[in-house]
Order: C-alpha cells, then sequence, then structure tokens
C-alpha cells in the first residue's frame, strides 16, 4: 500500500540527525549543487521548467517560467526570495521540511540563486517557529562552513549569501509583496502590481519568490533529471508534492505522494477516518480553498481535479473533519481567524470580515434568518475579486463552499435555536471521558 | 497674465491613447489613469483614497469599474480598480454608470466604508462637504444591512496641537499618511495595527511635526481630522467661501476664505496648479485670526491737548495728520512690507508727490545700500514673461541654488515644490547655509556651509567648482538675509550672469515684492525708475501730474530712523512696522519718540500707535481687494472678502491726507489705483548697474566671540500668527545649535549675550556649523534676537547655564 507514496522531500526525515549536514550529504546531499555548477545557469531554468514543477505555495505557477521573468539585463542585483511564512490554516509542510531537512531547501537555494544569477537570498521565516528558524540559521552555519555558500562557491567563481529573516507573525505576510515589504522592514501589506517582483520586487530589484516546498524540490530535479520528475504526477500536475493530513483521520501527517492521488487513498494510507465516525467535510488546501465533502473522495488532487471541483488545491493541506462536526462552527472559526489577519489596507476584506463574523456567529446562535444566508452570500461576492490580494478572496469560501454543500444545517441553527451538535463529540477525547 | 508652464503640449498630442468610458470615445495622454479619464469623458468615478496629487495607492476599492476589453481585445474577469489602471489604446472602460456589474461593486465597497462609520453627520464638522456622505448617497444604499457592533474609540486624539483625529470616522484611505510622506516629508504619522482596527497614529515620543499639517485635514475624505481651531465652530452650508491670496510669505498661495456673518472662520488652501498646487502652510491655513483680535483698531484717533489718544472722525484725522505733517517738516515713510502692491504704490506716491521726498522704504529688517542696488538691478520689473523663474522652471532645473533662504520656514510653497523636484524628478538643491537644515535634509539638498556674513566668498567659489553643476539650467534663489552678507548679493548676482543661470530674489513677507515694483525705495520710483535717472523722473513726474520730483536719492529705513533721532527729519508716517524687526530696535522705538510728529497706520495696537500723533486703522487683507506679487514677479491679485465700509485700505488714507496736504494723489480707491500703475507701466529706459561690492573678507572672529545665524521660523511669535493658540503650540521648540566643541564646554543649556541683551535656551548639538557660529531663532523668544540679543553682524558670547 505504501508503494503510492513517492518519498523524496521527506526521504530522509527518519533518519539520525536528518538535519545535519552530515546526515544529509551521507545520502548524496549537495551532488546536485555540484551537478548544478558545472551547468548554465539557462539549463537549470530549462530544466525546471521542463519538469513541469509547478509552485507549491498554493497557486501552482510555473517555476522555470516564473525564473525566466528575471530580466537579465537589468544592472541592478537579483533576489531569491523563499516563502517560508507558512500560516495556512492546516497547512503543515514547510515546517516539518525546515525542521527535518533544512539542508534540502538550503540546496535548493543556492541552486535556484545560481540559475536566475542572484547573489544574495532570503529566507522568510514565519516568527512564531523559532526552532525551525534556529534549525535553518544552523544549516546555512554548516553549508557556509562545508563550502558551499559564501564566495567562490566550490570553485566555481559563483557567490551567494543566504539571509535567514524571522517574520513577526502576520498571515499576510505570506503574500508575497507584503512579505516583501516586511523583509524591506516595513509594514506587512501588500503593494500594487504592477510593477511585478520579477521586475522590481525586493530592494526595487527583480525577485523571484517561491514556496519552500519548490525551492526544495529542485535539487532533486537537477539530480534525477526532469523527465524523472515529470514521470511523476498527472498530464498538466507533474512532480510529487507533501500531503499534510489533519483532523479525524487515525493518522495525521504528511505524506509524498504524486499529484493526482486521491483523498481516498491517502486515508487509506492515514489509516481511516477515526473509528465509528464518517467523514463530513474536508479542505483540500487550507481554509481558502472551497471545502468538499464526502462526494469528492475520489477526484485527483491535483491543480485541474481540484478546479474541476470548483476549489483549488492550494497547500495540499488535507484538514478531514466527520459528523460531529459543526459546519458553521468551522466556518466562524475560519472567518475570524480572517478578520483578525485582514492587514487593513482595502476596503472590502477589512470591513467584510469584521461583518461576516458577527452575521456568522448570530446564525451560530441561531439568531437571525434564512434571508441572512443570502445576505452573508452578498458579502462574499462584494468581497471576491473586490479586494486588493488574495486575502478577501479566500475569506469567502469556507462561507460560500459550506452555504454550497451544508445550507440545511445553516437552517437547522435557526430552527433549533442554537447549534445542533455537541461540540464537545467533535474533540480528540470524546468517548475518553469515563475513562479520565 | 499666462505664464509658461513647461508643459509639453507638443509631447502630449502625439502621446494620445484612445479609450472607450461608457460608449463615450475619448484621447488622453499616455499613462492617465482610468479613473481621470473618465473625468474628461464626464463621469464621476467614486473615490477615496485616490488624490491626483499624491501616488495611485488602490487602498479604498471604491473606484471599480468593469473593463471589457483591456485593449488587447480580452477583459478582466473582476471588477477593476479605476485609480491604479492606466489608459491602453483601445480600452473599454465601463462604469457605474452603464455597468450594472461596476455599480453593484461599488455599492458593496460603500456598504462595507459605512459599517464601522458612525452615523454622527449631524455633529460632524465634514457633514455637508463631505466625499463619504456625498458619495454614499449617489453610490451607496439607502438602508444599511448592517445590524452588528461597530467599532469604537475613544474620541478625539491630538496628531498634533492642531490636528485632532476622530479614528472611528477615519476610512483609513491613507491621503494624511502619504501626504505627509510623499509631499511633506514629515514623519512620524502612519497606519498602526491592523484589519478593522488599523488607524492612523503617531509615534507618541516624537509628536508630528509639520509645518504642512492642515493639508492632511483638507484632503481627508470624512470628518476624521479636524483643526482644533475649527472643530465645532460651524457648519459648511453656512459659510461663503471667497478666493483669495495668503499674506503671509511671497510665495502667493492661492486660498479660499470660508466666512459668516462677516467673520472668517476658517481659511483652505486654493487650486493653482502654478503656484501653489493643492497645498498650504498650516501658517496660510490658521494665521489669520490675528485680525479678530481686540486690540484692533476701529476708528482713527488723533492726539488731544491733554496728550492722550482720542477718537476722531475720518475728516478730522486727515486734516491733523496733514497738518501735523506740514508743521513737522521734513518726514520719512516707512512702509512695512504688508503691503499689497497697490498700497505700495499709494505710499510710494504719497512720498514724493504729497512729501516731496524720496525718504522711504519699505525694509522693516536688516538691510544694506547694496540691496536696494541689487533690487533696482535685478529684481524690479523681472517676471516670468522675462525670463524671471517660476515654480515649474524649479521643478524642471536640473540645480537649484538656494542663497541665504530656508524655504520650510520662510517660502513653504517653494519648498514643498522643492521637495517634489528632487523626489520626481531628481533635482538637485544646494544652500549656502551655516548647516544642512531639517528642510534642506527633506529636499535632499546638499549645504555648502558659509557662516554668516561670509557668504559672499563661498558664492564666488561656486563658479569655480563645476561639480556643483551650476550653469545656465539652474535657478539661484536669492533670500532677504543676503542683505545682511557684504557682497554677498553682488557675488550671487554675478554668478547667474556668470553662468547664465535664472536668478529671483525671495523675500519673506507677501508684500516686499510689490514694493519693490512700487517704487518704496529711497533710489527707486514706481516701475523700476531710478531716481537718479532725470528721464526715469520726468517719466514718473508726468504720470502724476506734477512739474518736478525731488532728485536725490532718499534715505533707507536706518538713515530714516537715525534722521528722525538727530532731528534731521520731524515727521513720520509709518506703516506696519514693529520695531522688534528692524535693525535697531531700540534706536527705531527712540525715532518714533524723537519724531515731532507721527503718523501711524496700523491694524492692531502697538507700541508705535501709542506713541503716534494720529492713528489710522487700515483694512486687513480680508476688508480690501489688492494685489500680492509672489517672488517670481507674477502678480496674484484677489478681491474684499468682506464689503466694511468702515475699514479703509492704506491708499485711501494717504489719499486723504494728500487731499489735506493740497496735493491729492489721483486716486482714491483699489481701481484708481490699479488704473495709475497701468498708466505709469514699467521703465523701458537704461538700467541701473549691477551692484558689484567686495566681502570686505568679513569679520570672522574679529572680535573674538561667536557669529549668530538666524533666521525667523515659519511658526513663531510674528504678531500675524496671534489669536490661534494650536497653531502656536505646533511651532518647532527653540533651541540655541551650537557646534560640538561649544557644547561640549557649556553643556545642555546655554546663555548667549550680545550687545543688545542676553537669550538662555537649551542648546543642540550641529557638527555642520562652523566652530564659531551658533544658530537661534530670530523671533521664537522674548521680542527677538534683534531686540533681546545682538545687532546684525556683531558676534556674542557663550556661557553654560546649566545647574
Amino acid at each position: 500500500m505504501t508503494s503510492i507514496l513517492t518519498p523524496v522531500l521527506t526521504d530522509n526525515w527518519g533518519d539520525e540527525r536528518a538535519w545535519t549536514l552530515a546526515s544529509y550529504e551521507a545520502r548524496g546531499g549537495y551532488d546536485a549543487l555540484k551537478k548544478a555548477l558545472t551547468m548554465a545557469p539557462d539549463d537549470i531554468i530549462s530544466a525546471v521548467k521542463d519538469s513541469g514543477l509547478r509552485g507549491r505555495g498554493g497557486a501552482g505557477f510555473p517555476t522555470g517560467m516564473k525564473w525566466s521573468f528575471i530580466p537579465q539585463d537589468n544592472p541592478k542585483p537579483k533576489y531569491l526570495v523563499v516563502n517560508a511564512d507558512e500560516s495556512e490554516p492546516g497547512t503543515c509542510k514547510d515546517i516539518p521540511l525546515m525542521m527535518a531537512s533544512p539542508h534540502t531547501l538550503v540546496e535548493g537555494v543556492i541552486i535556484s540563486s545560481f540559475a536566475i544569477r542572484g547573489n544574495k537570498a532570503f529566507i522568510y521565516i514565519r516568527g512564531e517557529v523559532l526552532h525551525v528558524i534556529r534549525r535553518v540559521q544552523a544549516a546555512v552555519a554548516e553549508a557556509y562552513a562545508a563550502g558551499h555558500l559564501g564566495t567562490n562557491i566550490h570553485g566555481s567563481g559563483y557567490d551567494l549569501d543566504i539571509v535567514v529573516h524571522a517574520g513577526a507573525g502576520a498571515y499576510i505576510c505570506g503574500e508575497e509583496t507584503a512579505l516583501l515589504e516586511g523583509l524591506e522592514g516595513r509594514r506587512g501589506q501588500p503593494r500594487l502590481r504592477p510593477p511585478f517582483p520579477a521586475v522590481a520586487g525586493l530592494y526595487a530589484s527583480p525577485t523571484v519568490i517561491n514556496n519552500v516546498e519548490s525551492i526544495a524540490s529542485v535539487p532533486s530535479i537537477v539530480g534525477n533529471g526532469a523527465e524523472w520528475f515529470a514521470s511523476m504526477g498527472t498530464e498538466k500536475s507533474k512532480g510529487f508534492g507533501i500531503f499534510s493530513l489533519s483532523g479525524h483521520v487515525n493518522r495525521p501527517g504528511q505524506y509524498e505522494a504524486p499529484l493526482g492521488i486521491t483523498l481516498r487513498e491517502l486515508v487509506d494510507l492515514a489509516g481511516g477516518i477515526r473509528a465509528g465516525h464518517q467523514l463530513k467535510f474536508w479542505t483540500p488546501g487550507g481554509s481558502s480553498t472551497p471545502l468538499l465533502t464526502a462526494e469528492h473522495l475520489d477526484l485527483p488532487l491535483d491543480f485541474e481535479g481540484m478546479a474541476g471541483a470548483g476549489t483549488m488545491l492550494g497547500t495540499r493541506a488535507l484538514q478531514l473533519f466527520d459528523e460531529t462536526v459543526c459546519v458553521v462552527r468551522a466556518v466562524l472559526r475560519w472567518t475570524e481567524f480572517y478578520k483578525h489577519e485582514s492587514c487593513g489596507k482595502c476596503t472590502p476584506c477589512r470591513e467584510g470580515t469584521w461583518w461576516l463574523v458577527q452575521t456568522l456567529a448570530a446564525l451560530e446562535k441561531g439568531q437571525g434568518s434564512e434571508s441572512d444566508l443570502d445576505l452573508l452570500l452578498d458579502q462574499c461576492d462584494n468581497i471576491l475579486g473586490r479586494s486588493f490580494c488574495a486575502l478577501g478572496d479566500g475569506a469567502t469560501s469556507p462561507i460560500t463552499s459550506s452555504i454550497k454543500h451544508f445550507r440545511d444545517e445553516y437552517l437547522a441553527h435557526l430552527t433549533h435555536g442554537g447549534c445542533p451538535f455537541d461540540a464537545s463529540r467533535s474533540t480528540a477525547w470524546a468517548g475518553l471521558e469515563a475513562m479520565a | 497674465m499666462t505664464v509658461s508652464t513647461g508643459s509639453t503640449n507638443g509631447v502630449e498630442r502625439t502621446d494620445l491613447v484612445s479609450v472607450t468610458i461608457d460608449g463615450v470615445q475619448v484621447s488622453v495622454p499616455k499613462d492617465t489613469l482610468v479613473i481621470r479619464a473618465a473625468e474628461q469623458a464626464g463621469v464621476q468615478i467614486p473615490r477615496f483614497c485616490d488624490h491626483p496629487l499624491l501616488a495611485p495607492v488602490g487602498a479604498c476599492r471604491q473606484c471599480l469599474v468593469d473593463i471589457p476589453d483591456a485593449g488587447n481585445g480580452r477583459g478582466f474577469p473582476k471588477p477593476q480598480a479605476s485609480c491604479t489602471l492606466p489608459v491602453a489604446e483601445g480600452m473599454v472602460v465601463n462604469t457605474q454608470a452603464t455597468s450594472p456589474a461596476a455599480d453593484k461593486a461599488q455599492q458593496g465597497i460603500m456598504e462595507f466604508l459605512l459599517v464601522n462609520h458612525p452615523l454622527d453627520c449631524p455633529v460632524c464638522d465634514k457633514g455637508g462637504e463631505c466625499p463619504l456622505q456625498n458619495q454614499a448617497m449617489s453610490n451607496g444604499r439607502g438602508e444599511s444591512r448592517f445590524e452588528g457592533v461597530k467599532r469604537t474609540y475613544p474620541k478625539p486624539i491630538n496628531i498634533s496641537a492642531q490636528v485632532l483625529l476622530d479614528r472611528e470616522r477615519c476610512v483609513l484611505c491613507a491621503r494624511c499618511t502619504r501626504f505627509s510622506e510623499q509631499i511633506a516629508g514629515d514623519p512620524f504619522i502612519a497606519l498602526v495595527e491592523r484589519g478593522a482596527l488599523q488607524q492612523v497614529g503617531i509615534y507618541e515620543k516624537e509628536p508630528l511635526q509639520s509645518y504642512f499639517s492642515g493639508n492632511t485635514i483638507q484632503i481627508c475624505p470624512v470628518g476624521a481630522l479636524t483643526s482644533a481651531e475649527y472643530r465645532f465652530r460651524s457648519r459648511p452650508f453656512d459659510l461663503v467661501s471667497t478666493p483669495s491670496v495668503a499674506e503671509h510669505d511671497a510665495c502667493g498661495s492661492a486660498i479660499r476664505v470660508d466666512h459668516r456673518r462677516g467673520k472668517v472662520m476658517r481659511r483652505l488652501a486654493g487650486n493653482d496648479p502654478e503656484v501653489n498646487e493643492e497645498w498650504i502652510t498650516d501658517k496660510d491655513r490658521f494665521a489669520f485670526t490675528y485680525a479678530q483680535q481686540p486690540d484692533r483698531l476701529t476708528y482713527p484717533q488723533v492726539r488731544g491737548e491733554d496728550g492722550e489718544l482720542r477718537p476722531a472722525s475720518w475728516p478730522e484725522a486727515f486734516a491733523v495728520a496733514a497738518r501735523g505733517l506740514q508743521a513737522a517738516g521734513a518726514t520719512g515713510v516707512l512702509t512695512g512690507g504688508r503691503v499689497t502692491a497697490e498700497d505700495a504704490f499709494a505710499y510710494s506716491t504719497f512720498a514724493r508727490v504729497a512729501l516731496g521726498t524720496n525718504d522711504v522704504d519699505f525694509r522693516a529688517r536688516p538691510l544694506s545700500s547694496e540691496e536696494a542696488e541689487f533690487l533696482a538691478a535685478e529684481v524690479a520689473l523681472t517676471h516670468p514673461d522675462t525670463g524671471s523663474p517660476t515654480y515649474a522652471d524649479l521643478e524642471s532645473a536640473a540645480t537649484v541654488v538656494l542663497l541665504g533662504l530656508e524655504p520650510e520656514d520662510e517660502a513653504g510653497a517653494i519648498f514643498l515644490r522643492l521637495r517634489k523636484a528632487h523626489q520626481q524628478h531628481g533635482t538637485r538643491v544646494l544652500a549656502v547655509a551655516p548647516y544642512r537644515s531639517r528642510g534642506l535634509r527633506k529636499m535632499g539638498g546638499q549645504a555648502i556651509i558659509a557662516a554668516p556674513g561670509a557668504e559672499a566668498a563661498v558664492i564666488e567659489s561656486l563658479l569655480e567648482q563645476a561639480e556643483y553643476g551650476v550653469d545656465s539650467t539652474a535657478v539661484i534663489l536669492v533670500g532677504e538675509r543676503l542683505a545682511t552678507s557684504p557682497g554677498a548679493l553682488s557675488a550671487a548676482a554675478a554668478l547667474a550672469r556668470k553662468t547664465g543661470a535664472k536668478l529671483a530674489w525671495v523675500p519673506r513677507r507677501a508684500g516686499d515684492r510689490g514694493a519693490v515694483e512700487a517704487g518704496c525705495l529711497p533710489t527707486l520710483l514706481p516701475g523700476g525708475r531710478p531716481v537718479s535717472d532725470p528721464a526715469a523722473r520726468v517719466d514718473a513726474a508726468a504720470s502724476w501730474g506734477v512739474d518736478t520730483l525731488p532728485d536725490a536719492p532718499g534715505r533707507d529705513a536706518d538713515a530714516i530712523v537715525a534722521a528722525l533721532v538727530d532731528g534731521q527729519l520731524g515727521g513720520l508716517v509709518i506703516g506696519g512696522v514693529d520695531p522688534d524687526d528692524t535693525s535697531n530696535p531700540a534706536a527705531t522705538r527712540a525715532a518714533v519718540e524723537a519724531a515731532s510728529f507721527v503718523v501711524a497706520l496700523e491694524l492692531r495696537e502697538t507700541d508705535v500707535t501709542r506713541a503716534a500723533d494720529v492713528v489710522f486703522p487700515v483694512a486687513p487683507v480680508s476688508d480690501k481687494a489688492g494685489t500680492f506679487i509672489t517672488w517670481e514677479g507674477r502678480p496674484r491679485p484677489f478681491e474684499a472678502v468682506f464689503s466694511n465700509p468702515a475699514s479703509l485700505p492704506d491708499l485711501r488714507i494717504l489719499a486723504g491726507i494728500a487731499e489735506e496736504l493740497g496735493h491729492p494723489l489721483g486716486f482714491r480707491t483699489v481701481a484708481d489705483v490699479r488704473a495709475r500703475m497701468a498708466e505709469m507701466g514699467p521703465w523701458d529706459g537704461q538700467r541701473p548697474a549691477t551692484p558689484s561690492y567686495s566681502s570686505g573678507g568679513g569679520a570672522a572672529g574679529a572680535m573674538g566671540g561667536v557669529r549668530i545665524a538666524s533666521w525667523k521660523q515659519m511658526v513663531d511669535l510674528g504678531t500675524m500668527q496671534d489669536g490661534d493658540e494650536h497653531l502656536r503650540a505646533t511651532a518647532r521648540m527653540p533651541v540655541v545649535r551650537v557646534p560640538a566643541a561649544i557644547f561640549e564646554q557649556h553643556g545642555q543649556l546655554v546663555t548667549l549675550t550680545g550687545d543688545r541683551g542676553s537669550v538662555t535656551l537649551p542648546a543642540v548639538i550641529n557638527k555642520e556649523l562652523p566652530d564659531d557660529v551658533v544658530w537661534v531663532p530670530a523671533n521664537s523668544v522674548g521680542r527677538g534676537v534683534l531686540a533681546d540679543l545682538a545687532s546684525p553682524g556683531s558676534t556674542v558670547t557663550v556661557k553654560g547655564a546649566g545647574a
């Protein structure tokens, strides 16, 4: 059964002290770097293009194409910025990766920077995960000591410095231009585009911003070839990815598999939904991706499959909820998150999330009327596509999708005069109280 | 007057882009934003964050429109913010007028904006002139669907002593913060916090210090920002608005005066792209209450036999003044620098025609004969049509040289334009100054350090140093302070002549430039006619309808004072002169005392009016029509705000006295004077030669003391800022700037002692100041530097005054 899995990034996670340089190199780590340094930078970009690697941060933009947008005739320095501000609710792939095998990322950063001809790279890590920041810092220090970083790397004449930057804990800083603002020392709020970061990004210089997992995939593509990578996955969503299962499954965790795997297969790998319960709804890629139900268990988890179901692959943060969970309650919690994390720059997101929370909170308490569902949908319609960045769009996803699939459950709150669910039944310790 | 704007119509015409907005095809210049292209098609798209003079931000999302074709045959799937989207050839835009999708998007945003906006329009100062209120009516729904809890804050909080913020009203458009960052360059007002709790905040340890903060109130699209001066004073719909021109500096900024029942309630910036764009200084905005003070003179007074001033009728006062002046014999005329061009012409005419003297001077400040020659040769008769520099030239010049001029304090509109020039066009600003001031830093300027009195040599050295880039594309601005630096004005004129750079003189006061044109100088008749030129005198005499004019050059203000003290002059006609502004305040007071007969024309009771024999109340600028000439030489005429028959302009009073003297001036009204000025016209004969004074080597440390560098800060103790304590509270704290060695020797509190007294102030280190120079604000403590500390050009001693 485990043959479905394709452990590449996660392959060494179980090794003794996997995060050390010695452990990483014992498995052939940094061999891809040595190979890359003998290649022409444009050939690396071509290889990444040919591999079909698409951005693993959620949007799925082809990575090689992004790199090719960097104007090489621009006299300004070129920068690589790694977006390690993993904050999407449910998402837990980059942080374990950096914790378990930071050198995979560091090697990817070096190869990617070499490809875009940048001499400075930044890893912007979410500020709350101090242990991960320290681990990446230690890995960077080890890489310097081993000559993988610094000047004239392995005699190639190529120089690179990596700066590990700690964010200050704002969801919005996962938005790439807000991240750049934060990196420059300003308040994290998204920037007006154009100019796009490829033309004028960090310090108004050409900048590539990639997700941790995208960059960490690069060494394997360079080492094994584009064809190897492209042989996995589906026609338009090639390669492998880390699927993070959380919620009501027996063995939550990270499952690395080719894109296009189905949730049914993943749930089987994770030991099934917790005993005695059935899957009720799930998010394919974090709370900003419209949620799905048990009907969608056999859809391929790739960019096209999810788009076909009216949702998005996102960060493959598969949060699974069984029938004990009140969808209204879950959606309210998510909406509170968006209200808390709205940066305040644009009106629809700032004011819309403030209002959505109040409308939802009333509904959860059984107050209001059926027309409030239409009001909610209209509020979402006035936010979606109107806000400055995608945060506002994301805030509407759980609401519109939950009303689409569970309208009756909303109405039950009104007829029941409050939430008809026993919240304690959804907890991990439900049914264990007698033993305590 | 038409003025070259520096705009390049030819280029624009070839760069036109055709777009279709609501079915109407319009051609607009390339890179025009859709929101402004729509205005040309007659469609007003609602907006809050958008401001034509600020960089686009796209924050409020109110201006969403539908773009079915972006010019490439494909449309945008979602509504687009028209304030950030440039037009493209063939673009099709459907606004709320024709697109239900755009209309719904706008209504949705408006509803969101009102979610957290209080419904306090009935008590809000903005109610009635509020973009949010207006656009909520035009582009919003009548009833809100929001029934929840609104965000609230304690109200209001002070952004500065003058600017107050009611946070719950704020729609977070960031106009105020962007203005401070992009236009004024003053930090410490920024958006803080996030989400719906995002708010405009200040840094508590460093208050917002800005001379331009009032503009944030004016551009606030809601009632979130108010001024302490105007808050709760009036309703917009009760106000009458009259356009006018600011009287506080030589910039000629357009303003709008809002008044109610004969009282000015507030002033706003007018919109003049050629001059001040849409910005004015806080002084231009808030300093108008000086005319509403209880000591305002409202009726003529004459000194009775008991030695006391008593009220008199106008005819009696005219007669008494005329009799007194006749008896007093030789009389001098000091006009002050606050006169309109018409009043200046009247003083000039009165001196020559009614008194038969050239003893007339507008300069109520330290002056020199070199300056008078410079004004006659280089300043009189210059204006934009004759190649004198304009605001637009400042913006397009590669290099602007400031000599003895601190624009942030002394000419706010120039400061803003130079900052814009530096930011948008990379203009290099060079200043010959004692140190690199805060204003200069904000303009990205470079200071060429010169001790006071030693400017001439530094200006001469600019010629030899090609790296400064002073060439024919440069603009040189000369401040009035240079008059006190021997040879500096000569050197500035020489620099302009040798490099071909444009040269302009920037006085501090609104009336100074017009007074030069009107001949309120002992050596100059109106229209730039030199007193020493017989042909010019004949020309002026013919226009005035008199046989002859006095042919000897007159006394300047300092000489008038001296002549009154030693009895060579008996009479004095004195306008808006504050003795403490003059080179020698004690001497000026003594001159007023010593004069056998003094006629004072003043707005408010002063030391001068208390000592005068006849006192005439004069009209403040709000009560009269007039013209201020800007530093560019651009006439800025304005009409009276109020029609107040008891409030007469200086020119009417001078005409009245002259008629009693038997020498009618030929005018009684502003219109008459304008006609006479036009009739006399500019002098087309030979111009006086440019002065060529030598610097005299300076007196560096000759007396072993420390030299004083000084100028007036924009907000200080000037009497025209009286009456608004909030404005005065925004003044910068008076300090002495001292070089490091003096600071280390004397500590944080120092006493300066000069030939006129002592001043004790906190000391602040300034490492750029020459070793023997300290800087003090000219009029921020006591009666000012000239009265309380030292005579111009003298030195002082420094002592520590710490505990």
